[in-house]
């Protein structure tokens, strides 16, 4: 509805207080006059009414000539009719909604959210608490982002079909940096934030609802199904994480298991291919399917993270890479290999490389030397249940 | 809505090389013609380099003058396009045409507006 009510009203904060009065109206009004036959059409009406009342108001305190025009506009649009709610409509207002607010224009901090406050409505103080920063400074990064979707003329639309991909990419990394930051936070204290990788499902789900067959949509969801359903083994009771190989896989959704592969064989049957989403998902369906970590298909992982190096080529992709051939090949190639690596740069300061030489070291037997690389980890980290890691493992030596 | 772009390159290795810039003038002579035809072109030129730049600043009433630009920078000011556009990812298609854009940057920044604008900027989106 707020979706709507922003194309009709051509502004965010306008709709939203829109919306807010249409709410009140109603629960003032409906328990006397009964329930109208069509509750969305009489809401988006009445907030449009609503917001330009407000616009009014504005004009009349403030004589801001510029909002006659806005006004003027707003009277242009049709309401939309009582008798329908084409659902096709709805849909296309919600993509326009999540397109809008992933807009590229906008600082990545900005957009993740924006999409959190205007298409999951979390509260502000809610995402602020998620993010680790005050509910002030989460408020006027509101502010600011759908103040520059006003001035710097942002369209509210869905993008036209040639830039379509390369925007949906950008609503992905959106959805995918929500749900990582719950998966693996990069700040506080918590070793998860379960709500924050919920939401990010929640999205997904909307997504591939608004745009079904997207190969890449599906595989984004079918990963972060898969993700999540390992959340409850991730860490124990005290708040420490845990390996993968010391993880209580009973402890893990199987439904959620399930789900995640349904979905990831119907991305794998497109005729689209896989992009690095679903071939993710497929590696962390092999994770998820396995009964132990030595019963794991290392093998196929790790041919699935050469397919993953060519698509998305970086340096942390590299390594996980390496990290995997270290099953198949033994610790001494994937050594060379992250040794490499770290001659060539751009992992300064990532302290998965030196966690990552410390564990082969220490299975090839060089203990000194995984001693070395551990501390020079743990100087790295900077969340505490990762540092907490980390020492134990040093301190396992 | 109408947006400044501003085209910034870096000065020693754009106009040191004679055929790029010759090049350049072609690809910038076809290019402001299109968006002339098309309507969008509202005015444009290209500048002189840096080095003949001349920054004012007035403090206390006195007004001082220094060589060069405002600021030292990786990449200069090199010249500029008004445009009119109906929304942002339209302006920013046409800095993506400027010929310039590949190798340098175009800052895209929308003019204030009068208030017979405004009637557009709030009209209906697609």
């Amino acid at each position: 509805m707020l979706a709507t009510l922003i194309r009709l009203v051509g502004d965010f904060e306008l709709a939203e207080e829109g919306m807010q009065d249409a709410f009140s109206a109603a629960l003032e009004r409906w328990p006397r006059s009964g329930i109208p036959a069509n509750r969305r059409a009489w809401l988006v009406n009445t907030g449009r009414n609503k917001a330009v009342d407000r616009l009014r108001r504005k004009i009349v305190l403030r004589g801001k000539l510029k909002l006659v025009g806005a006004e003027a506009a707003i009277g242009l649009q049709p309401g939309i009719p009582a008798e329908e709610t084409a659902p096709e409509e709805v849909e296309d207002d919600r993509l326009r909604l999540i397109f809008t607010c992933c807009h590229p224009a906008l600082a990545m901090e900005a957009r993740v959210a924006l999409t959190l406050r205007v298409v999951c409505g979390l509260p502000t103080l809610v995402i602020a608490k998620a993010f680790l920063v005050s509910e002030e400074t989460m408020a006027q990064r509101l502010v600011r982002a759908k103040a520059k979707i006003r001035d710097a003329g942002i369209p509210y639309e869905v993008p036209p079909r040639a830039i379509l991909n390369e925007r949906l990419s950008g609503v992905l990394a959106v959805i995918y940096l929500v749900f990582t930051e719950g998966y693996a936070p990069t700040t506080g204290d918590t070793p998860t934030r379960p709500e924050l990788c919920e939401e990010a499902i929640r999205l997904g789900r909307l997504l591939d609802q608004l745009l079904s067959g997207e190969v890449e949509v599906e595989g984004l969801l079918a990963l972060t199904l898969l993700h999540a359903a390992r959340l409850a083994g991730r860490s124990d009771g005290a708040g420490d994480l845990l390996l993968l190989e010391e993880q209580d896989r009973g402890l893990w959704d199987r439904d959620r298991i399930a789900e995640g592969v349904v979905l990831l064989k119907r991305a794998l049957s497109r005729p689209a291919p896989p992009g690095p989403y679903a071939v993710q998902a497929a590696i962390a369906a092999l994770h998820a399917e396995a009964k132990s970590f030595a019963e794991t298909d290392w093998a196929q992982i790790a041919g699935l993270y050469q397919v993953l190096v060519r698509l998305q080529p970086s340096p942390v992709v590299d390594l996980n890479a390496a990290a995997a051939l270290s099953m198949v090949d033994g610790p001494g190639r994937a050594l060379e290999l992250i040794d490499a690596l770290a001659a060539r740069g751009g992992l300064d300061g990532y302290y998965p490389l030196p966690a990552a030489r410390a564990d082969l070291l220490r299975k090839l037997g060089r203990a000194d030397e995984a001693r070395a690389a551990y501390a020079e980890a743990i100087a790295l980290v900077r969340v505490d249940a990762e540092r907490r890691l980390l020492e134990r493992r040093l301190a396992s030596l | 809505m109408q947006y400044l772009l501003m085209i910034y390159v870096n000065e020693a290795t754009r106009w040191g090389d004679e055929a790029l810039v010759n090049s350049m003038r072609d690809k910038y002579a076809t290019f402001t013609r299109d968006i002339i035809q098309s309507g969008e072109f509202k005015g444009g030129d290209g500048l002189l380099p840096s080095s003949t730049a001349t920054t004012v600043r007035v403090r206390n009433g006195k007004p001082l003058l220094t060589d060069g630009p405002f600021a030292e920078t990786r990449e200069q000011l090199a010249g500029y396009y008004l445009i009119e556009a109906p929304n942002l990812d339209a302006a920013t298609a046409i800095a993506a045409r400027i010929p310039d854009a590949e190798g340098g940057a175009i800052e895209v920044r929308p003019i204030r507006q009068l208030q017979q604008e405004e009637v557009r900027q709030f009209g209906r989106a697609s």
